[in-house]
């Protein structure tokens, strides 16, 4: 499926809907999207009010969640066409995702946290790699550390080498500075676009908070892209 | 990072629940292993010592397998008693009149061929009844130990730890020379030149203090019931009061004594006594103990011997395997089904505890999805989850298993003669369950290449059914968690994230 796109787009979507089926059995919207892209290496932002279907969004594009109708392309790839076993290896191996509540595996030292993003693409696990990542997070000392004994801001630090292990060409990241203190927010902000830069890495980032919205050229209000969010 | 690593990352962070369900799989496993462990080696034990050297045991009219327990085990109530003149139709002219020189005597039955001597090889007398402590004493031949093979395979005789073998007649010792077993030497710690007296008829029968045997050798251990039997000269055995069978009237040495009691020469009334063995009309034997000349005559001997008034022909091997596949086989099997099912428990165990544990991991399965594994890989992951806690439990139980076994090894010896060590694995042959003899042939040609012993059997270690049995049954119960893993839906287990 590569090729239609115009080059030089990371992701595209065109015509994305989707639903979920309440209890009662009843549809309810929450993507209509039109039209909706992100350059290579192009860093973004969405700002949006809870609710209004940015982790959803992120779900689709990354494909943990499929749009009920239109397209889904990320580095040329519709995703949606794609066998659910080839979509995981493909998000393994593609995008990036920092969540907004860190999920680390407790049971793991945070250097097994990170080359855990590596287990399941088919790029090389490198130790160094993710060695090389946690110290750029300030964590070399961190090294052997459970999630349990760390900090807020380490824990999402580590959640951000994660993303980036297996060197993807999207990332994706949500809310990620909503669970960390006013003092750890702008060097978390700073480091995911310092190394996506660096990486060329394109950044895709959802938060309500201006203060962190603010720091972006292109910043895109989900109530615009999103027709069910307007009419909401 | 591996699924193995990621899956045992999971059963660490579960600590407890995991070492509780470990244990129990490693209880179950244990049993297991003690089961398989003491019964195939008692079996293998008692299969082995049923063909030691002799095929065929010939004794008093009655129970088959009572005169082998009694005579190769030393087990069970003691048998009635055949004709010394029996025994000696098992033996040649030469090897009657050899004996009779070796005894001292003038005259020790008919010197004839016996009417079975052509079918036989070897035939040693045993007499029975006396104890020493809770050890059977044995009245026999020195040919018990200088042509006994016990391990006809191996071509192992008994051997002396200390000493020699006890001798028809001594100039030391008279007809009073005797040979403990290994395990009767070390619990009544008895030494080369220490004298002991039976006691007839049970451990607290009377005791026969009227002339004590002189140890002059004791067994190295074999393994096998004899470590605990006195082995006395059968001579001395006959002197003692109460051997001789009773005679209706007065022989006809010209002595003084009583048939069956020690005589005193009438020329030296004041010396020290001298005593004299008994004719053949006062002795008996419990049984004798029959190598055949070749497997082929066996039955037609065994035959022909029970078909007559005097005695009966018992087959060891047949004895023993009817015994088992009677008895013992069914209560074996029966305790490996009640050991396998603790198994089974404990592998219940395991799926409980996997499942109760999967609503809480539902948010670690969906961040690995998140991160790219597939469904097959999270199901992967609670497989080897289940397999590691299986495995690892049954490798713990087989360890504690034959640990066990090492720590009670001393005391199965000693109760029942079988030496069981801690690394002893009871083993099938092949051989008797399946067509693997081309398999036999090709481990002896690539044997010769490197000059290998060639082998006669195919040997697969019992134990060895444990690894696939514990795989199945840990791919079995993980594999309702396994399909929990399987259908957590990645998006909803993400947005219920606190």
């Amino acid at each position: 499926m590569k090729g239609d796109q115009p080059l030089g787009k990371m992701l595209s979507l065109e015509n994305v809907k989707k639903s979920y089926v309440e209890p009662n059995g009843d549809l309810l919207p929450v993507l209509d999207i039109d039209h909706f892209d992100v350059d290579v290496g192009e860093q973004m932002v969405i700002v949006g009010r809870s609710g209004c279907g940015k982790t959803t969004l992120l779900h689709v594009i990354s494909g943990i969640s499929r749009a009920d109708e239109g397209t889904v392309t990320v580095d040329g790839i519709q995703i949606g066409s794609l066998a659910e076993s080839v979509r995981d290896r493909f998000r393994a191996d593609t995008i990036g995702y920092v969540f907004q509540t860190f999920n680390l595996l407790p049971g793991f030292s945070a250097l097994e946290n990170v080359m855990l993003g590596m287990t399941f693409s088919r790029g090389r696990r490198e130790a160094g790699r993710a060695r090389q990542l946690l110290d750029r997070m300030g964590l070399s000392h961190r090294l052997s550390h459970k999630p349990g004994t760390m900090s807020v801001g380490e824990q999402q630090r580590v959640a951000v080498a994660r993303a980036l292990a297996n060197r993807p060409k999207l990332l994706l990241a949500d809310e990620p500075t909503a669970n960390v203190d006013p003092g750890n927010q702008q060097q978390i902000v700073d480091l995911i676009r310092e190394t996506c830069e660096e990486e060329n890495v394109a950044l895709l980032l959802v938060t309500h908070a201006p203060e962190v919205a603010n720091q972006f050229q292109r910043i895109d209000r989900l109530e615009e892209v999103n027709k069910i969010a307007i009419g909401s | 990072m591996s699924r193995w690593k990621i899956a045992w990352r999971s059963v660490q962070r579960r600590g407890l629940a995991s070492a509780l369900t470990g244990f129990s799989m490693a209880l179950g496993v244990m049993l297991v292993v003690g089961v398989v462990s003491i019964h195939g080696l008692v079996e293998e034990s008692f299969r082995n010592n049923s063909s030691i050297g002799y095929n065929m045991i010939v004794g008093a009219k009655g129970g088959s397998l009572q005169l082998v327990l009694n005579t190769v085990y030393y087990l069970s109530e003691p048998v009635e008693n055949i004709p010394y003149s029996y025994y000696q139709e098992f033996l040649s002219a030469q090897q009657i009149v050899d004996y009779r020189d070796q005894v001292g005597m003038e005259e020790l039955g008919e010197e004839r061929d016996g009417q079975f001597n052509l079918f036989t090889k070897l035939a040693i007398p045993v007499c029975l009844g006396d104890y020493y402590g809770r050890f059977r004493v044995v009245g026999t031949t020195p040919g018990f130990f200088d042509n006994v093979i016990y391990d006809p395979l191996e071509g192992k005789r008994y051997e002396f730890g200390q000493g020699r073998n006890f001798r028809t007649s001594s100039d030391e010792h008279g007809y009073f020379e005797c040979v403990v077993g290994a395990n009767v030497a070390r619990e009544h710690k008895l030494q080369i030149g220490a004298k002991i007296s039976a006691t007839h008829g049970d451990p607290e029968g009377e005791l026969h203090d009227e002339h004590p045997f002189t140890i002059v050798g004791i067994l190295k251990p074999s393994g096998t019931p004899n470590d605990r039997a006195v082995f006395v000269n059968i001579e001395g055995f006959y002197l003692m009061d109460g051997h001789a069978k009773p005679l209706e009237k007065e022989d006809d040495t010209g002595t003084t004594a009583v048939a069956g009691e020690a005589e005193i020469p009438n020329e030296n009334p004041e010396s020290k006594k001298v005593f004299r063995p008994i004719s053949v009309r006062e002795r008996e034997v419990t049984a004798v103990l029959v190598k055949t000349v070749n497997q082929v005559v066996t039955p037609g001997l065994s035959e022909n011997i029970s078909e007559g008034p005097s005695a009966q022909a018992a087959l060891p091997v047949k004895e023993i395997y009817g015994l088992f596949h009677a008895i013992v086989g069914p209560i074996q099997q029966m305790l490996l089904l009640m050991t396998v099912m603790i198994c089974l428990v404990s592998g219940i165990s395991i799926l409980v505890s996997i499942y109760n544990s999967m609503s809480d991991r539902q948010q670690e399965i969906a961040i690995m999805r998140a991160l790219g594994a597939g469904r097959s890989t999270v199901m992967s992951v609670v497989f080897f989850e289940s397999i590691i806690l299986s495995l690892g439990g049954g490798l713990l139980g087989w360890l504690g298993g034959h640990f066990l076994i090492g720590l009670a090894s001393p005391q199965i010896e000693e109760r029942t003669g079988v030496a069981i060590g801690f690394v002893d694995f009871p083993a099938i042959r092949l051989n008797d369950h399946l067509d693997v003899q081309i398999i036999v042939d090709l481990i002896n040609v690539l044997g010769r290449l490197i000059g290998a012993q060639p082998v006669q059997n195919l040997m697969l270690p019992t134990e060895l059914w444990l690894i696939p049995g514990l795989l199945l049954l840990a791919i079995l119960v993980g594999f309702l968690p396994a399909m929990a893993a399987y259908r957590t839906d990645v998006a909803k287990a993400l947005s219920a994230n606190p």
